[in-house]
């Protein structure tokens, strides 16, 4: 892979854009473009700022430019036998680093390992008046300053252009096994929460109304007997089957209507609305995350989902020219807004891409 | 930036009382010296000072009051948990109330079937475990101060513990907030969910040291209890070895629970404390933990074994029962007090590394240790690079605590230089302003501050401590030299 650092160019387009006011679209490889907020700004391509500046197995640290395909990650860490802990979405061949992080997408691993942002330790940015900065480094632990390293993750952009992320990575379990069991969602959301509140190495759990799948990893002997007590059958396709899963292509995901993410605390009972059909819903994160296709309106879903202790995303799909993530209340808007003014003053960096005002 | 202006005098401390009257009982406002006193420092007790006043709210609405107040009046708040902190974040300032969060220690709610606990900001971080402990569930993060140290204190310092590098620090076992910003209005963050809509606020306010806002409730992640525990205890005749057998551990993809290493000093101190069978002739001492199901452990024990051995170790035991396994950590968990019983003082110094830098810092300190004439005892959570020097001195010594400290910048200076930081996680506070200049340049200071503005635009919040001014750092004395260019060239000198 190519090693390029276009930060001085990237300055500089900021800076410019800082002076004139003109918004700007940050992009990598647009894998995620449809995520969000439709944001209309001169683009700012970030895609050839690429390229791995540090990566020590046995500090289980890895430093890349923003702009670094996720696949060269993955392979570089997997030649030592280690991965991304938050196991990523990619949602296209050319997913980017930075926009992954921009995102905050975790895959299916999330509750058992952790989330994006839980995976930052330190990155460089160019913040919306053109300065480079460094915050966080490439430690496990680091409490110097306030955490702005990890405020960037899921921040869409909106607070600075990322330069390079450090992250820590985890190394790979020696065994892995997929069992699963015939349970529909009720059932499957007392099961999955039973096996939640055991110290059992199950990195994954997840239930389409039929089964109910669990992904163990640990020791040979230790998962064998993992899968033992969990029961069911041996699912072959296992290792398929959460890829799909984390990438959207099971056949649940091929559909016209709308993809909502609504993430719920695990044990909530399904339906969580009325008006669906069991064909409609998908549990991923043993619970936590409800994914829903509907052509309901927006507002409807944001607004069930308020009265309870969830809330919503429209994932894919819908009009992304109103909101596509929760409402906030008046309060942390303005909190919100306010935070945006003291990373980008001029309001120039992805405008509009998380929330209206923003 | 901060620019306070406003010192009480004794007539609007009367008046300032008068109206905290108000809000809350007498007997919840502590004014007199006498009173105040145990509230001069906290866990950093080289550096006291009286605050103000002392305020014990226990309901959250009296707290909104307070913070009404003291906005209205411009006078600065500092929270305090339970005074455990070790860099100096709850140091009162005399035109100051200290917010003592204290009373508020009631569990409000544990929620079995989805793992969380809901809890008042001044429960303690062990209580948590133990109220959960009949549902076979825990709160992992266990700062080595867990029987003391409060909730609230431990989000605000993002605190670790010994076992961080399998599960985390406190940001990564907290799901949701509640707190005030200065106008006393309340901002939820997160919840019971694994994500929370708009920016990740939830993770700011780790390690924001009482800047932002005053936690209210902290709702916090529950783990199932790991089915057992091991501990391989190594001793090495050379700290590099040992520093090789981590290296080692976690090449063959195992995360240990806990992966803790003493030196010489502090073997010596723990043992005759502790009485925990340590080798006191050994250099360096390993502990190993692994935890999780029977099968796991023991799979991993084994391997574990082969690895410390093939990195050289002297001796290499495995606790075979829970007692044993208690013992080994017994000296490890002693080892402050144990260390403390060498000198009349010690200083705690909280650097982190990347830890193959290990055996090259460790010899620098050794070598300023020999300059200062001050004896270092050095304690290191070597699984994630964090470093705990114990700097031994007696501070009756005219200038030795002055010596202290600037030993203490030198080391934490050296971790910025070979790629770490000045604090994993003890925090900022007062202690490390000046190291803060190192770790940062203006810009990102300035970007702090701007930060800070967005919750507090009048620096209220615990003014002066976790950030350094510019100022302050342009007049800094000791700063470092990087390839002939000052840390901050655009600054003036004075």
């Amino acid at each position: 892979m190519a090693d390029i650092d276009l930060t001085n160019r990237l300055q500089k387009a900021v800076c410019a854009a800082h002076a004139s006011g003109q918004p700007l679209a940050i992009t990598g490889s647009g894998s995620k473009h449809w995520y969000g907020r439709t944001s209309s700004g001169k683009p700012l391509d970030v895609s050839g700022h690429r390229g791995i500046l540090n990566y020590q197995p046995t500090e289980l640290v890895l430093t890349a430019r923003a702009g670094t395909p996720l696949s060269a990650i993955a392979e570089a860490l997997d030649e030592h036998r280690q991965r991304l802990g938050f196991d990523p979405p990619y949602f296209g061949d050319g997913a980017t680093l930075g926009g992954t992080i921009a995102c905050g997408l975790s895959g299916p691993r999330r509750p058992y390992a952790g989330s994006a942002r839980d995976f930052v330790l330190g990155c460089r940015i160019i913040n919306g008046s053109g300065e480079i900065m460094r915050f966080g480094g490439e430690v496990m632990k680091n409490v110097a300053g306030f955490d702005v390293a990890r405020l960037m993750a899921g921040s869409l952009g909106t607070l600075g252009v990322l330069l390079d992320v450090s992250l820590k990575v985890l190394p790979h379990q020696l065994a892995e096994h997929t069992v699963r069991l015939q349970a529909n969602y009720c059932e499957a959301i007392a099961i999955m929460n039973r096996w939640a509140g055991t110290p059992l190495p199950i990195t994954a759990m997840a239930a389409d109304g039929q089964h109910t799948y669990f992904r163990i990893c640990a020791t040979p002997d230790d998962a064998q007997i993992t899968a033992d007590k969990v029961g069911g059958d041996f699912f072959e396709e296992g290792l398929s089957f959460w890829k799909d899963l984390r990438e959207h292509q099971l056949p649940f995901f091929d559909d016209e209507r709308p993809l909502w993410r609504l993430s719920v605390p695990a044990a909530t009972p399904h339906p969580l609305l009325s008006g669906t059909a069991d064909a409609d819903w998908f549990i991923g994160w043993g619970g936590a995350q409800r994914w829903l296709k509907s052509d309901m309106p927006a507002k409807t879903i944001f607004q069930a989902m308020r009265a309870s202790v969830g809330h919503a995303t429209m994932f894919r799909g819908g009009d992304r020219s109103g909101e596509a993530f929760a409402p906030l209340s008046e309060p942390l808007l303005a909190l919100h807004r306010r935070l945006k003014q003291a990373f980008d003053p001029a309001g120039i960096l992805n405008p509009g891409r998380m929330y209206e005002s923003l | 930036m901060l620019n306070l202006t406003v010192m009480q005098t004794a007539s609007n401390k009367s008046e300032m009382i008068t109206a905290l009257r108000e809000i809350m009982s007498a007997s919840s406002i502590l004014s007199e010296p006498e009173e105040l006193a145990p509230y001069e420092c906290d866990a950093l007790s080289a550096y006291r000072k009286l605050p103000g006043l002392v305020l014990l709210p226990d309901t959250v609405e009296q707290v909104q009051a307070i913070l009404k107040l003291c906005h209205a009046r411009k006078v600065p708040v500092i929270a305090r948990g339970a005074g455990t902190g070790l860099s100096g974040g709850a140091l009162p300032r005399e035109d100051a109330v200290i917010l003592s969060l204290a009373k508020f220690n009631r569990i409000i709610d544990i929620d079995a079937d989805n793992h969380t606990a809901t809890v008042e900001p001044g429960v303690r971080n062990l209580a948590i475990s133990e109220a959960v402990s009949h549902l076979g569930l825990h709160y992992a993060p266990d700062p080595s101060s867990q029987i003391a140290c409060t909730i609230g204190g431990n989000v605000a310092e993002n605190s670790g513990g010994v076992h961080c590098l399998k599960y985390g620090l406190t940001v990564h076992n907290v799901l949701g907030l509640k707190f005030l910003t200065i106008d006393g209005e309340m901002i939820e963050t997160g919840g019971q969910v694994l994500d929370t809509p708009g920016f990740d606020l939830l993770a700011l306010m780790h390690g924001s040291e009482g800047l932002l806002g005053i936690i209210v409730e902290v709702t916090v992640k529950l783990l199932p209890k790991p089915e057992t525990a091991r501990v391989v205890l190594a001793a090495f005749d050379d700290a590099e070895k040992a520093g090789k057998a981590v290296t080692n551990i976690i090449a063959a993809g195992i995360v240990p629970a806990g992966l803790e290493m003493m030196d010489h000093l502090a073997i010596k101190a723990a043992e005759a404390y502790a009485q925990a069978g340590y080798p006191t002739e050994a250099e360096a001492i390993l502990l190993c933990e692994l935890d999780g199901t029977e099968a796991g452990v023991n799979e991993h024990i084994a391997t574990v074994q082969q690895l410390v051995t093939d990195a050289g170790a002297s001796e290499c035991r495995s606790s075979t029962d829970e007692a044993e396994r208690l013992r080994f950590w017994a000296g490890r968990k002693a080892a402050f007090p144990a260390v403390g019983r060498l000198a009349p003082d010690y200083y705690c110094m909280d650097g982190t590394i990347p830890r193959h830098r290990l055996a090259e810092v460790l010899a620098q300190i050794g070598q300023w240790s020999t300059e200062y004439g001050l004896p270092v005892a050095n304690v290191f959570h070597a699984g994630d690079g964090n470093m705990h020097p114990l700097i031994l001195y007696d501070a009756n010594k005219p200038g030795e605590l002055e010596k202290t400290e600037e030993f203490g910048g030198r080391i934490l200076e050296l971790c910025v230089e070979v790629g770490g930081t000045i604090t994993g996680e003890h925090g900022v506070g007062m202690e490390k302003l000046d190291q803060m200049c190192v770790q940062f340049g203006a810009a990102e200071l300035q970007q702090f501050f701007s930060l800070k503005a967005a919750f507090d635009p009048e620096g209220l919040l615990n003014p002066g401590k976790a950030v350094p001014t510019l100022h302050r750092c342009s007049e800094l004395g000791r700063m470092h030299v990087h390839g002939g260019k000052l840390p901050h060239p655009e600054l003036e000198r004075f």
